[in-house]
């Protein structure tokens, strides 16, 4: 007789869980850390690695990884700068970038899934690729300056609720309908899965996988829009080191490194507690420095733990 | 199976080497409707060549294949898919991490507007399942929690509901239990008593003996005889897999 299964939302409670205990531990220790205007302020700041963990969340699900979304981030920011920059109108610029993270996405997965390489070495190398185009392009410098439309993207509000964080909302939403409940979110986690079997059940997987690190692209291309227009200015360095926290964000929330089983919800409810835990350092004043140990050490943490977990299963 | 009848598998001299090796020096061949015909033979005899060759992972030097009356000289393995011609790999076919109706389902989701209709899939896979005769309690577990037994039936729960006319069992009860094997076989008996064609190859012998009809022996590289399994003694079998005895 084989052990129960535990629900596959279990991990996903416990993770809940967590975020109340970290939120409980922050609302002690500090009176600010409760106030709407501080939530907001978490919120507004995981919007954009709620997006990019979004598109990550399906690329992991796949078995497959995208070192390149930070530079997305870069790489999209300076197109819509330098398109604002020429006055062209917001809209345009914001297509325009949108289109292009869309297509580096496609790059990436058809050269991933038609060179058949391995998804770490290929986005590594766009991942550097653009980071020159970037400083070339830009000489090193920002762009600044892009009139109200674009900043409203940034730091406009609807109601109570800044613009990035419906965004970011609605990204997610879509995201967890894409992944667990539509046929390409099946597909995706199959290609982690069994991708051999997938494909002898006569399914396209490269054209799957092209799409998948597309959609990774796009996503990335959206968290460029928002860094942009919230600082009014396109940084050449805008959005480095990103990808560390949406792999973070990502198997902390459940999605297996290996592929074939992963969880928008997981990934969301992570993103949460890293920032939250970011926004405590801060306001408990302890320098930002440590922020990049913390994220380090619980992307160490987390993989311990998806790893120890499907051990577990193996051995059952 | 009616000699009359026309043969839904039908080889004939199908040759094929590798390097300077004779794999297989001539095979004809045939398998029938509703039949499970197991194909015996030592070590080295061409089994798994012919095999190969029949689900289109090998093409053969010469011969002819003839499935349902269409000749082919040569099969690529897309084109035995489409003539409902399949492999049963244990291990190869599932995603572990999956459930049973996603891997059954597989590449033939329901679906309305690219949304999966997962309430009717596992209405549908409960369905299948129960009309095969397999023992999977639960549609949702996922296929990693399977045993050996319950993965085989759900790969061949896939190939039917994929429209499979020929399956092929390579040692389909390798690795298992007495019950599990009993469950496996079961279900093969089952398949060909619903019409489909099926092809194992075995080297348990009492195990060809209670669950085929026909009985095609295999020795370097040719068939030597097809018998009914009912009219064959077992002793026979072992010599003409040996050689001692190749009567024609």
């Amino acid at each position: 007789m084989k052990a129960k299964r535990l629900p596959d939302y279990s991990y996903t409670l416990i993770l809940l869980g967590v975020l109340i205990l970290v939120a409980g531990v922050l609302a002690a220790a500090s009176p600010f850390f409760l106030t709407w205007k501080n939530l907001r302020n978490i919120l507004n700041q995981s919007a954009i690695y709620l997006v990019i963990s979004v598109g990550m969340t399906l690329v992991i699900s796949a078995g497959q990884i995208d070192l390149s979304v930070g530079a997305v981030i870069g790489f999209a920011g300076m197109i819509m700068g330098m398109m604002l920059q020429s006055g062209m109108p917001a809209g345009a610029a914001v297509v325009t970038g949108l289109l292009i993270s869309l297509v580096i996405g496609m790059i990436n997965g058809m050269i991933i899934a038609y060179g058949r390489v391995n998804s770490f070495i290929v986005t590594l190398s766009t991942m550097t690729v653009m980071r020159g185009i970037i400083l070339i392009l830009t000489n090193s410098s920002s762009i600044f300056g892009f009139g109200k439309v674009f900043a409203f993207i940034g730091s406009g509000k609807v109601g109570a609720v800044n613009i990035p964080i419906i965004i970011s909302l609605v990204i997610a939403a879509l995201g967890a309908i894409l992944l667990h409940k539509t046929r390409f979110g099946n597909y995706c986690l199959f290609i982690g899965s069994n991708e051999i079997a997938l494909n002898r059940c006569g399914v396209d997987v490269k054209k799957y996988k092209v799409m998948i690190f597309s959609l990774c692209g796009l996503c990335a291309g959206i968290a460029g829009m928002i860094v942009t227009a919230r600082l009014n200015s396109a940084e050449p360095l805008a959005g480095q080191g990103y990808e560390m926290d949406a792999i973070a964000a990502v198997i902390l929330g459940g999605t297996s490194m290996q592929g074939g089983k992963g969880s928008m919800a997981g990934t969301v409810i992570a993103c949460f507690i890293l920032n939250i835990l970011k926004n405590g350092l801060t306001l408990l004043s302890i320098s930002s420095h440590y922020q990049g140990i913390l994220t380090g050490m619980i992307l160490l943490v987390s993989v311990l733990i998806s790893e120890s977990r499907q051990r577990k299963k193996s051995e059952v | 199976m009616d000699s009359r009848e026309k043969p839904f598998l039908e080889t004939k001299d199908i040759y094929k080497s590798f390097d300077h090796v004779e794999a297989l020096r001539g095979v004809s061949m045939n398998a029938y409707r509703g039949e499970v015909l197991a194909i015996v033979g030592d070590n080295g005899a061409g089994k798994s060549t012919l095999i190969k060759i029949l689900s289109g992972a090998l093409q053969p030097d010469s011969g002819v294949i003839r499935i349902d009356n269409k000749e082919y000289h040569g099969l690529t393995s897309k084109k035995a898919i489409e003539e409902g011609i399949s492999t049963v790999y244990q291990d190869l076919a599932l995603g572990n991490t999956m459930d049973v109706t996603s891997n059954l389902f597989l590449g033939r989701e329901l679906t309305k507007y690219g949304f999966l209709k997962k309430k009717r899939m596992n209405e549908e896979a409960r369905r299948l399942l129960d009309d095969l005769d397999i023992q999977i309690p639960d549609v949702t577990a996922l296929a990693g929690d399977l045993s050996g037994g319950q993965r085989q039936g759900t790969a061949v729960a896939r190939l039917v509901h994929n429209g499979g006319r020929l399956l092929i069992f390579d040692e389909p009860t390798a690795a298992m239990g007495l019950n599990e094997s009993n469950a496996v076989l079961k279900l093969i008996k089952k398949l060909g008593g619903e019409g489909l064609t099926v092809i194992i190859i075995s080297h348990d012998l009492p195990q060809v003996f209670h669950i085929s009809d026909r009985i095609c022996v295999m020795r370097q590289g040719k068939v030597i005889r097809e018998l009914r399994t009912e009219d064959t003694m077992m002793d026979e079998v072992v010599s003409m897999i040996t050689g001692v005895v190749t009567r024609d």
